[in-house]
Formats: C-alpha cells, structure tokens, sequence
C-alpha cells in the first residue's frame, strides 16, 4: 500500500485540518479545565464531529456507518491532535467500536454501533488494573453464577468511564494471574448495581476514572467474543489503540514543532532572531527528521491495519514507541526554546507538555513498546 | 495480461536465462564491480552479467534509450528491481557515474556530451571520480580555488583536490573549478569533465583509521582540457554542483539501510543475532539494556526505511530527489554509526580484532567496518552541513552569516 495519501483521504485531510483550525481552539480545553465541566468535552463541538461522521468512519455501512478504514480514522486523530481535542474519539470511536465491530455478535453489533455512529451512546475500556500498562496482568474476576457472570475488581485510567453508558471489561474468567488464557471481554451497562464510578482528574485535562465492581451481575450474552479466549480480541483492539493515539501524538507533536519554529523566527535577542543560531537550528532540525520517521511509521500502521496484515502488533509498538519517544523530546523542547513564557499558564505550550505524558503512557509507554517490538522480532 | 504485467514476465524471463547462478549470491566486498578501461573481473561471471546488462542498458533502467540507457518508466524500473531482488542479484554495476554524474549530465549536458559520456557509463566502460573537496574547501565548499583559465580552446587547470575517491584507479573526473575570482564565490565556479590521463595530473592515496585507501589527493599542474567539456553555463557550475550533491546524498544515505550484518561463512548475522551468538544467548538478549538499545535501533531503522520509501513516492510526483535528501543522508549516516557502535557491544571483544587467525574474516571485517562508518557523516557533506541545510531550506530559519552582512 501506498505511504502517501490518495485524492479522497486528502480531501478529507483538509476538511479535518480546517474543522479542528476554526471550531477547537486551545481556548475549549483551558475553558473545560478552569470550570471543572461534568462532562469534560464540549457537547457542541461533539455534535458538530458526528454530523461530520468521524463516529463512524471504521463502521461498516450495515451499521450505519462509512467505511472509510483506519486510514481515514488516523487522519481524523491526527488533525484532533493538533488541537488537543478532547472527545470520545478515542474511547469510543476508536477502542470500543473496534471491539464490538471485531468480536460482537450480531446483536451487539445492532445495539451499539449504530448508537455510535448518531452520537448517542459512549464506551469505555476498562483495561488497566495498575500504574503501569500490563494487559495480561488481570485480576478483575468473572465467576460463573447461574445463567449469569458475578464481575469483582478495580480498573483505573478508564478513558472517559465517567460518562460512559457502556463499559467493555476484561476480566479472568480462569487461568492465573499474568496468563493469556482465561481472559474474557464484557459489555456492561455503565448504571448496573454493584459499579462505583470515581472521576480522576488528570494532569491533561482529559477524562478518565477508576471504576470499581463489585458483584456486577451480567447476563451470558454480555460476553464479547469468546469466553477464556478474549485476549487475542484485546490486544487486536489495544494495537489499534496505539496505532490511532500514535496518530493523534503525531498531530500534537506537528503542532508543537510549527510553533517552535515560528516563534524562532520572530523572537530576537542580541539584536537577530534566536533562530539564527545555530545551537536551536541543529535542535530544530534534528526534531524536523524524528517527525518525519513518526509520519511514516504511522502511516504504515495504519495501512496495516485496513490490509489486516500479520504485522500489526510490530507495526503497532514501532508507531507507539517512536511517536512516545518523539513527542516527548518535541514536548520538551517546545517549553525550552520558548524560554520562561513557556512555564506561564497563560501561554499554550505546556498543554501539549501534559498531554504528551499521558499520551505515551496510555496503552504502553515508549520502554514497553520497544521490549514487545524486541519479542515480536524473536530478540 | 496489463503492459506491466507483460514487462514483469518479459524481465522475469530475460533474467532468468541471463543471470548467471554465481551472481544470484550476496555480493563480496572484493567482487563489487566498479567497471572503467582498467576493470578487472575477479569472477569471470561478473564481467558476462555486466555486458548483458549494459547491453540492455538495464544498469541505468529509467534512462534514455538514445543514450544507451533502458528507456524504462519508473512503475517498470521498479518492475524490474523487484525481478532482480526475487532472484537475489548482485547489481552488475556500481559506479559514480551511475548514481552521481549521469543524472545531472542528462539534466544540464548537452546532446553532445551526452552522447560522449552516458552510453560509456551504462555499460561500465569508464569509471569517473570527483573533484570537490580541497584542502581549503571542505564544509566551505564554495571557497574552492582549483583554477581554470581559458586559453584559446583550452582551459587550464591548476590546483588539488582530496578525499577524491578512487582517484588512482579512474578514468574521467567530473571536476568543480573556479573560472573568476573576482565575483562572490558561489557565482564564479564551473563544472568541467576531464580525463584523468590527461598530462599534469598525480594521485596520492591516503591511508584511513580502518587501515584502507579508498580516498586520495589529486593534484592539477598545468591540466590542458576542452572547453567544450564544461557542462552547463560558464560560473554556473554551483547549480550544478549542489543538484549532484543531492544525488550523492540520496546515495550514501541508502548505507543506512544495508549492510553491517557479520559474515561468518555460511552465517551472515544481523545485529540482534550477532547479540545472542555471543552471549550464548538462546531466545532473548540476556542483556537488557542491550537489548532496549538493538529495539531504538530496529525501530529507527524500519521507521527511516519507510521514510526512504514515502520520500521516493513524494519525489516521483516532483522531479529527482527533492529537499528531503539532506534530512535522509543525515540520519541514515547516523544509523549506520549507530549500527556499528552496537555491533561491537554485541560483539564483545570479538570486534576489536586488527589481524591474525584468531578472528574469522567476518569478525575482522567488523572492526574495520566500524571504523569505516565514521566518514560518513563526514563525506558528502557533514552531519552539521546537513543540518544547516535541513534549518535554512526546509525550516526557513535565518542564516546568522547573512545576517551579519548586512
């Protein structure tokens, strides 16, 4: 496939750009922050990303949705991060809908879909039980009880659980502790007795909670995909994850550069613009190559999966280890060459420092990426 | 059956009748051939496959057949460098004058020079090195002094030349000179080919940290050339001289993605294998710093891979290799540094070895190799110059120097 974008995804590129450049300025997430929304997005902005059907770009059309592929949703995630668009993109559009789409039943897939797609509905994952990524590490019990599961556990960092109707948790429904085997994924409704939803604000303004459940009863058909065999499902879905949030750190990590470069070229000390030296120019165009490695890498991501290639997990750690890596450096930078403006509040740059953190931990940091891209290797 | 198709099963065919077994194995540092009047053919079955592929003219498969050249559109060259990789062919010629001075000869030559020059480097017959570097002009390339003074239907060159690569063993010099001193030095520099048997010329190789001779100091005395033989307009050689150093970049950044694997007799091992075999390692890298370390690498590699591959789809909508060069030689220099530093962790003091039979040839060739990386960043432009291109042309930064001269 090619690496470079056809006539329709650059159309729909501009469209994105433009969308994200003239209704999400930075100024919604200071706004979001300072008043302590409930909701934690803007209602209106969300409205405005379903009308234009970025919920349901990867839907089948069956589902009401467009087809338009992971190319287009990366596309989409990459514009939003420029903006640091808070939304449930990602949650839902990108992590839950993958999941019911590749291991819902038909019925699931009528329930929830075509919910997504008018905006009507948002998901959750619940994956992570503990300051570091480990999805093989679930002690989140399902045990059977009748005709139903009793769900007992602790997840945290769920991605906008506080609003959620519906959350997809993994839990143990055998095997021990750090075993593949014995996983199982769930479709629970958010309201169901026996969940306790704690919001937990984080450092980048964005929404997740620590959810807790205790005997949550489910039905047998809540279950999604197959019992005992939901990790294969999960890490599919988790790699599509990090594939999308590569994406969206590509966007943000573009939009710290321009920034950088533009404000080299208009401050002046010692009577030229700082831009001029070449201790900043070396840094800037050092960064300059890293970037361009990160927009290929994702691309190639991306392509991977619309083509269902064998190679989406190696693909997928390698866009999320370099993009972490990247943008880390890039997040940096873009406070120091701002000089002591970059530490005011007031001055955008250090949203993008947040986020950064929290984008390259979420689904793995750089230093879990590169160890499961070494496995993928046989090294 | 599609045209391309039909070419695919043409160039299949061709190959599989005219390439012989001997050059479907990975090539051998001493077998590369590099052609020119005084070629020799270590393996008899190199000189067969590069007179049937210059025949062909598929050493330079996109250029002109006029000029001796394929005459292939790129979907088929890329056809064809398929086909080729399908049956592991060695390529029948690397050559200068391949990858540096035809593209800008058919660029700016004229129908004369191209009809001279381009037929003899499809088919190896003269092996070109070139003349930019001076003792007082390295980073600084435009403040060459090497003079041309035109005398009659002659200029006359005066002045030396270094790092001129196998200088002693070409035939022609694609060759930068200044024809006025009086002007800015960017605007009084021309581009003239000479050959290099011409009288006045000596070579003078400089033996390198790895112990090789692949550079010399070249030096001009009284050198009588044609005039006929400057390429492009009088004192606009710079142009020029800047579009080769493009394709020399595009070049030497490939050294990034080949080579640095250990060739232990029937094992050739890649870096990650070369971090087990001499751990005694089974499954894993026990180290694990190292191992994190070979990941970044691998990763960067594959990452700059693609970044090769997205660059060369970009620059087929535009013309030749675009700004992006500067950016590629860069870090596939870097990589390459990268690669040998982490041959010899993995290797331990398996790669510290000069001489002698208690290292293999594969070990000992790594040394030399890991010493042999250093020059790139340095040749075809430092790693700083490329920087200094990538901040002024792709980042707009301004330039202090300018500045300054105001």
């Amino acid at each position: 496939m090619s690496l470079i974008l056809n006539e329709d995804q650059r159309m729909l590129k501009e469209s994105a750009l433009s969308f994200c450049r003239e209704n999400v300025p930075l100024s919604v997430l200071r706004r979001l922050r300072d008043s302590g929304d409930e909701l934690g997005f803007d209602a209106d902005i969300w409205r405005q990303i379903v009308d234009l059907g970025w919920t349901g770009m990867t839907v089948p059309e069956a589902y009401g949705g467009f087809d338009f592929g992971f190319g287009g949703l990366g596309i989409v995630l990459e514009a939003s991060g420029r903006s640091l668009l808070n939304s449930p993109l990602i949650s839902t559009v990108l992590l839950s809908v993958t999941a019911i789409n590749l291991g819902g039943s038909e019925q699931q897939k009528q329930a929830h879909l075509p919910a997504v797609v008018a905006g009507e509905s948002v998901l959750a994952m619940a994956v992570d039980e503990k300051p570091h990524h480990d999805p093989v590490d679930v002690r989140t019990m399902a045990t059977v009880d009748g005709d139903s599961y009793l769900l007992s556990g602790r997840k945290v960092m769920v991605l906008d659980g506080h609003i959620a109707d519906w959350l997809i948790v993994s839990a143990r429904t055998s095997g021990n502790v750090s075993e593949e085997n014995g996983i199982s994924l769930f479709v629970v409704d958010a309201r169901a007795d026996g969940i306790s939803v704690e919001r937990t604000h984080m450092v980048d303004g964005r929404n997740s909670a620590t959810v807790i459940l205790e005997n949550v009863r489910v039905s047998a058909e809540s279950l999604l995909g197959d019992r005992d065999h939901g990790y294969v499902l999960l890490e599919r879905v988790l790699d599509t994850g990090r594939i999308g949030l590569a994406a969206e750190m590509l966007g943000s990590m573009q939009e710290v550069f321009e920034r950088i470069i533009e404000y080299l070229r208009q401050r002046e000390q010692f009577g030229v613009p700082i831009g001029a030296f070449q201790a900043l120019q070396h840094r800037a165009a050092e960064m300059y190559c890293e970037i361009e490695l990160c927009k290929s890498a994702v691309v190639a991501a991306l392509n991977a999966l619309d083509s269902e290639s064998t190679e989406v997990p190696m693909l997928a750690s390698l866009a999320k280890a370099k993009c972490s890596e990247v943008f880390c450096t890039v997040s940096n930078e873009g406070v120091q060459m701002h000089g002591g403006i970059g530490m005011t509040d007031e001055f955008d740059i250090g949203f993008f420092l947040k986020r950064a953190r929290v984008a390259q931990h979420l689904l793995g940091d750089q230093v879990y990426h590169r160890d499961r891209y070494a496995s993928c290797k046989n090294f | 059956m599609s045209n391309l198709e039909a070419f695919r099963a043409d160039a299949r065919a061709w190959l599989e009748e005219n390439c012989p077994p001997s050059m479907r194995t990975p090539m051998v540092t001493d077998e590369i051939v590099w052609g020119g009047r005084n070629a020799t053919f270590k393996n008899p079955d190199s000189r067969l496959w590069l007179e049937r592929m210059g025949e062909k003219g598929w050493t330079c498969p996109t250029w002109p057949t006029e000029y001796g050249g394929g005459g292939l559109s790129n979907e088929e060259s890329l056809i064809l460098a398929d086909e080729l990789r399908r049956i592991s062919a060695r390529p029948a010629l690397s050559s200068f004058g391949i990858s540096m001075l035809g593209p800008v000869l058919l660029e700016y030559g004229t129908h004369e020079q191209k009809m001279e020059h381009i037929p003899k480097i499809v088919r190896g017959e003269i092996r070109w090195c070139q003349g930019y570097s001076e003792p007082g002009a390295g980073s600084d390339l435009a403040s060459l002094q090497t003079k041309a003074v035109l005398d009659g239907d002659n200029y006359t060159i005066n002045g030396s030349k270094v790092w001129t690569s196998y200088a002693n063993l070409s035939d022609w010099i694609f060759c930068l000179v200044r024809t006025d001193s009086e002007v800015p030095k960017h605007s009084g520099i021309s581009f003239i080919l000479f050959d290099m048997a011409s009288k006045g010329i000596s070579t003078k190789p400089i033996q390198l940290i790895s112990g090789a001779s692949p550079f010399c100091e070249t030096f001009f005395d009284d050198v009588q050339v044609p005039a006929r033989n400057l390429v492009g307009r009088l004192n606009d050689g710079w142009t020029i001289a800047k579009r080769l150093l493009q394709h020399e970049r595009t070049m030497i950044s490939s050294f990034g993605l080949a080579g640095g694997n250990i060739d232990r007799g029937a094992n050739n091992m890649t870096l990650d294998q070369a971090a087990k075999h001499y751990r005694g390692d089974t499954d894993r890298i026990s180290d694990p710093v190292l191992r994190d370390q070979i990941a970044s690498f691998m990763i960067d590699t594959d990452a700059f891979a693609l970044t090769s591959r997205r660059s060369a789809e970009e620059s087929k909508q535009s013309e030749g290799p675009n700004a992006t060069s500067s950016m590629l030689k860069y870090y596939g220099c870097e990589l390459n540094k990268r690669r040998y530093e982490l041959m010899l962790s993995a290797m331990g003091n398996r790669a510290l070895g000069w001489a002698g039979d208690e290292f293999d040839s594969g070990e000992l060739a790594i040394t030399r190799e890991w010493l042999r990386s250093k020059a790139n960043s340095i040749e075809g432009g430092t790693a700083e110059v490329q920087l200094n291109v990538i901040a002024k042309r792709v980042l707009g930064l301004p330039d202090l120097l300018s500045l300054g001269r105001k």
